[in-house]
């Protein structure tokens, strides 16, 4: 004991096993040594009994040609592709769907949690009722009921809804016109470029003069106006060098234009819907957790009313909100694959569900899908830490 | 919810192959039926004609009719079966992992199944071919006119993979709307999310008159694959692949003699060799798959010869009414040839 006064050992050195901490690194060497020992045999046991059933084993089958189609692909995919590029073809449509999730769930979860706190009573009770009825409802429902009870009544392609024979949306999908750029374009990127810079740049200049000499410009506004501003400018200046390609109505579909299918509207609705419910609890809770002497400190220091919100409650808020809103994050990242329940080719419908099925390499499947998971989950957590370390209250 | 089951299915048949013990490749499926007193099916997540429930929850078809001649030849008794039901995804591995001992499920014999799973298949219970299913509205009569279409179609089937082949081959585009379940795929149809609708043209027949108004839908003549369904058992284990393999054949050997469930009795004592063989009354040829000599007999009397069992779930006396066509017997110019018993 560390209380008891060391005495210089005499005589022979005691075995090891009288040394605490020699026995606990034993301990722990021979518990780590049987879990390894545990994982080996599973895996030689798995192969084992795949070899000896007489099933293909290993990854060959990547390379094989796939030889189906799918409703959606963000890179290049034909039936002549690769099981490999299945793979990844489901990736991209899992993280095009996880990402617009995030975004919408992160925007809409915000303006609810904060309008739930609004001193008008029918916002705030707009807000708790949004709350109530979409937290409570599983997830999976939501998901059918977008797709079969609101996008599946859609009309038929042939009487579609329009907005100025440009927009269209039937029971197929939503189509949209798609720009073709013309020669000259190159400008706009550049110009959007210049304008967040100069942007950024007026926003560094505006806080710093706020610090010396407190005086301050509406910044975000001005910084939106040149963003916005500087590329229309330059698009007007050199001939508006873009075309739209509008969809057409051909055959059995409208073709040429930008199609979203009714798949992807309807999973990406229910979970944002969904996750937003959620993120709204926590951006309350967040806020409730700053004690209303701070903002009676703030307006006391004579902060004008609508930046103590800004300025003082939400950047102490977002460290009791960030944790739960990672968690959230990726249970919507990881609800994304309930895709499947409606077709929509993410990387479980695609990879775990037709690939699987076509090679019969379930271990494989399951195992690179269920690490594709972990890794975008991993990733995300990963991010949000950072963001909780850079928003963490630094004391001074 | 189907979906968490598939997800289910899934996981705890990979558990199963990952853990399971390597003796388990040897087990004796007839040995582990016996002792359990029933065969475990796999069957298909509902289609009619092949393995659906009827109105009193028994299942009926004749991928059933399979599994219940298994069980009459091995335990003698047709009823003591216990069906699992499988959609596309899952069937194969449910059988891997031994969660089923036959799976008849309107499957599609073809190499890749053959050969890289581990399993094998016994022999063709129905000849079949891919087809289309359009809405009449849309005024098509060949499947050349289907360019830029979107088509529905189930999940990890050979469906799939032909559909794909047949676009390509002619020169056309499509856009694939993939569900797990064939009942998606008509609900997808039926709600106009896709124009037509693919799948083995005998499917198409059972799934057409599950539409609310059949008569607004047709199947376009072309029939664009091979699609030999028949049943599949384990690779590894002989004498259980004998017995589902020639449990098929007596059906159809029965029909070609002319024995069935109502005169099986009388042909008891029938002058005929070959029904002798068959019925068990000269040898045992049941002997060396370890079945009584009766199993045949036991087969016909309980569940019927193939013709009945044709006719009575997807034929001419059910609501599916499909010919015969190339499934008639090799004597009445169809392609059903059955091995003689002797």
């Amino acid at each position: 004991m560390s209380i008891r006064p060391q005495t210089q050992p005499t005589g022979p050195k005691p075995p090891f096993w009288r040394d605490r901490a020699k026995r606990a690194l034993l301990a722990q060497c021979l518990l780590l040594a049987a879990l390894a020992a545990i994982v080996l045999f599973i895996i030689d046991n798995t192969q084992d009994n795949l070899a000896s059933r007489g099933i293909t084993t290993g990854l060959g089958f990547l390379d094989d040609t796939a030889g189906f189609g799918i409703g959606q692909t963000l890179i290049d995919y034909s039936s002549d592709s690769t099981y490999g590029r299945t793979f990844i073809v489901g990736l991209l449509n899992t993280l095009l769907v996880s990402g617009l999730g995030v975004l919408a769930a992160t925007l809409v979860g915000f303006t609810v949690g904060i309008a739930r706190l609004s001193s008008n009573w029918l916002v705030a009770r707009l807000a708790s009722g949004y709350i109530e009825v979409f937290r409570n409802i599983p997830l999976l429902l939501q998901i059918f009921f977008w797709y079969f009870a609101v996008l599946q009544s859609l009309p038929s392609t042939r009487e579609s809804m329009s907005l100025g024979e440009a927009i269209f949306l039937n029971i197929r999908g939503l189509y949209l016109p798609k720009p073709q750029f013309l020669s000259g374009f190159g400008s706009i990127p550049i110009a959007i470029v210049v304008a967040i810079a100069a942007s950024i740049g007026l926003i560094i200049w505006n806080r710093r003069r706020h610090a010396a000499t407190g005086k301050r410009l509406p910044a975000i506004w001005l910084s939106l106006a040149i963003i916005i501003g500087l590329p229309l400018l330059v698009l007007v200046i050199t001939g508006i060098p873009v075309t739209w390609e509008l969809p057409e109505l051909g055959g059995f579909n409208f073709s040429g234009g930008i199609t979203i299918i009714p798949e992807l509207l309807a999973l990406w609705l229910a979970l944002s819907i969904y996750t937003a419910s959620f993120i709204a609890e926590i951006v309350r809770s967040g806020i409730q957790a700053i004690s209303h002497g701070q903002t009676e400190a703030a307006l006391a220091l004579s902060i004008p009313k609508k930046l103590v919100l800004r300025l003082v409650i939400i950047p102490q808020a977002m460290r009791v909100i960030v944790p739960p809103l990672t968690s959230q994050y990726l249970n919507l990242t990881k609800n994304s694959s309930l895709a499947t329940a409606i077709g929509y080719p993410d990387l479980v419908s695609v990879f775990a569900g037709t690939t699987l099925n076509q090679t019969g390499q379930a271990i494989e499947v399951i195992a690179m899908t269920m690490a594709v998971y972990l890794t975008i989950s991993l990733l995300i957590s990963m991010f949000m830490n950072w963001f909780n370390a850079r928003m963490a209250l630094v004391e001074r | 919810m189907r979906y968490d089951k598939n997800a289910l299915v899934l996981m705890t048949s990979a558990a199963a192959l990952s853990l399971g013990m390597v003796g388990q490749a040897q087990a004796d499926t007839l040995e582990d039926t016996r002792e359990r007193g029933e065969v475990r099916c796999g069957v298909s997540d509902g289609l009619p004609g092949f393995s659906a429930p009827d109105d009193e929850g028994n299942w009926q078809g004749i991928d059933v009719d399979v599994c219940r001649a298994v069980a009459a030849a091995v335990l003698g008794d047709s009823e003591a079966v216990s069906y699992t039901s499988l959609t596309a995804q899952e069937r194969f591995t449910a059988l891997q992992s031994g969660e089923v001992d036959v799976l008849s499920r309107n499957t599609t014999w073809t190499t890749t199944r053959d050969t890289t799973l581990g399993l094998n298949f016994t022999g063709v219970t129905f000849y079949d071919g891919q087809g289309f299913l359009i809405s009449k509205d849309l005024g098509i009569s060949s499947a050349k006119e289907l360019d830029g279409a979107s088509v529905c179609v189930q999940s990890g089937t050979t469906t799939e993979l032909n559909l794909a082949d047949y676009f390509d081959a002619n020169d056309m585009e499509f856009n694939p709307i993939v569900f797990d379940t064939s009942e998606q795929t008509v609900g997808g149809f039926e709600s106009g999310r896709c124009d037509v609708l693919t799948s083995d043209t005998s499917q198409l027949a059972a799934l057409r008159i599950q539409l609310d108004d059949p008569e607004s839908a047709e199947v376009l003549p072309e029939v664009i694959s091979k699609e030999p369904l028949g049943p599949v058992v384990r690779q590894g284990d002989d004498t259980w692949f004998n017995i589902v393999k020639w449990s098929l054949f007596a059906m159809l050997n029965a029909e070609e003699y002319g024995v069935n469930s109502e005169n099986v009795d009388d042909m008891l004592d029938s002058e005929n060799p070959s029904i002798a063989r068959l019925l068990g009354e000269d040898g045992n040829y049941g002997e060396e798959m370890g079945l009584e000599a009766d199993w045949a007999y036991n087969i016909i009397d309980q569940v019927g010869n193939y013709a009945e069992s044709y006719d009575r779930n997807v034929g001419m006396d059910s609501p599916l009414e499909i010919e015969r066509g190339v499934n008639r017997l090799w004597t009445d110019g169809g392609i059903h040839y059955a091995p003689p018993i002797r």
